[in-house]
């Protein structure tokens, strides 16, 4: 197969993830950032944002996500929806919700926002401001939400669940309703980077995973056609991993505050890679050509058992961040899957978890020393 | 199970949009799209003419008397058809009554 044909095979990417910045009011334990923060200083410009934004129109982007950090630090976060509006792509501000003032929000619906996903760490506001690092957040995000409906935006509720919040979920779903959201999402904590750091301090039992389980779907039967709720089963108790990004390189580009292009944003953990920068590349290029988002692409690099298996287009062999960060290879079969060489390193994580939990370790970006990574966490056990 | 469905769907009831959806052409893929929080679907053919009728006036009776007098078929198959597709759409959060 020449080349030229193996291009054209690459579908247009779906969505494209904006983190703008990762300064954060919040220090919650399982954040989805990597350990090595970005600083302001390195932050794109909001001219280059600009660009990549209408490249990505032009490459068939459909959705954009601005997260981060906190997306609401970046400054010029209204002009940059208002050029992907403009493009008519489909914009969705992923926020913690704690500085999403009155004018802050009416500055982003007038530029043409979605939708607003808010981050919950609960639904009882002591427990949610210790798992946020941030007394009287959970009161500011319930008071953006409301804003969120009174601009006639559309609202996600988004729960990250785990050992210490796990009980409340049919409370949450509750919430949800009452705050006007058409989505929720229950997710349970993913366990790489911060929330692998955190994970003694956050795994729930299997009985806590079978409750919630149940009351999410108890909520579904009762809100169908009325709210949808999405579900993010925890890898650790599940057969079967999860198609990370709905498969690398297949769905998604992630860029860094610096402006690195990822397939997702865990990658840059993974050793041996050198990923592109928006500052150097067209989008256009990276996703079609660069050798790090064609690394895992497709079925062709997999190994047993999952070249063969009959799931390998549903799971698109897990998740490469989680291979790496529990075997020391990205290539291996995630030990998420119970037919994975390494499925032992999840059962004895689940074994091992402490009756009592350990503190928390908060996302910091004085404690992102170069040395704690994830796999030096595994190893030290 | 369509059926049953489509038989406790009042005909005088208005579908629209979800806040926060929108059905739109995409040049890339040259298809009709509709895009919702997290979600993208690519409605077949038959189901884009029945969602370019979905204006938050039209009634589901408008909708598929619009579409008999255009295919000139029976209204009754259309309205099965119609209903549910949109109360599948519905439970997946891309309509509302």
């Amino acid at each position: 197969m020449s080349p030229m044909n193996a291009q054209s095979q690459i579908e247009p990417p779906l969505g494209l993830i904006l983190e703008l910045t990762h300064r954060c009011p919040l220090q919650c334990p399982y954040c989805s950032n990597p350990l090595a923060l970005e600083r302001a200083h390195d932050e794109l410009p909001a001219a280059i944002w600009l660009d990549v934004l209408d490249q990505a129109a032009a490459l068939g982007v459909m959705q954009v996500h601005f997260s981060g950090g906190e997306p609401t630090a970046y400054q010029a976060l209204p002009r940059l929806v208002a050029r992907a509006a403009h493009r008519g792509m489909y914009t969705n501000l992923i926020t913690s919700g704690v500085t999403l003032d009155r004018a802050r929000l009416a500055r982003l619906a007038e530029a043409g926002l979605d939708h607003v996903q808010i981050s919950f760490q609960d639904v009882q506001p002591d427990s949610a401001d210790r798992i946020a690092g941030y007394a009287g957040a959970h009161a500011r995000k319930l008071a953006a939400a409301a804003r969120v409906r009174e601009a006639g935006l559309a609202l996600t509720l988004n729960f990250v669940v785990h050992r210490h919040n796990a009980q409340r979920v049919p409370r949450m779903i509750e919430l949800g309703e009452e705050l006007g959201a058409g989505r929720i999402e229950i997710a349970h904590v993913q366990y790489y980077g911060w929330g692998l750091i955190n994970r003694a301090a956050l795994l729930p039992t299997r009985a806590q995973l079978d409750a919630v389980t149940a009351a999410v779907e108890a909520g579904r039967a009762r809100l169908k056609g009325k709210l949808v709720i999405d579900y993010v089963v925890p890898d650790y108790y599940a057969r079967r991993p999860k198609a990370c990004m709905g498969g690398w390189a297949r769905r998604f580009i992630n860029v860094s505050p610096a402006g690195r292009a990822l397939p997702c944003h865990a990658a840059e953990t993974l050793p041996g890679f050198e990923f592109p920068s928006v500052r150097d590349r067209s989008l256009a290029e990276i996703w079609q050509r660069d050798p790090a988002f064609a690394r895992f692409r497709g079925t062709e690099w997999m190994p047993e058992p999952c070249r063969s298996c009959e799931r390998r287009e549903t799971d698109w062999g897990g998740c490469r961040c989680q291979a790496f960060a529990l075997t020391g290879d990205a290539a291996r079969t995630d030990p998420a899957c119970a037919l994975a060489p390494d499925h032992e390193l999840i059962l004895a994580a689940v074994a091992e978890r402490p009756a009592t939990p350990p503190a928390f370790v908060y996302r910091r970006m004085e404690r992102a020393q170069p040395s704690r990574t994830a796999s030096a966490v595994i190893t030290s056990k | 199970m369509n059926q049953a469905r489509s038989a406790v769907l009042d005909s005088t009831a208005v579908p629209r949009f979800g806040v926060g959806v929108r059905f739109r052409y995409d040049q890339t893929r040259a298809a009709w799209v509709l895009l919702a929080p997290e979600r993208m679907f690519v409605p077949d053919a038959q189901a884009v003419e029945v969602l370019k009728l979905v204006d938050g006036s039209r009634s589901l009776a408008a909708i598929v008397d619009s579409l008999a007098a255009r295919y000139a078929a029976p209204a009754e198959v259309i309205a099965a058809d119609v209903a549910a597709l949109l109360q599948n759409l519905s439970e997946k959060g891309a309509i509302r009554w």
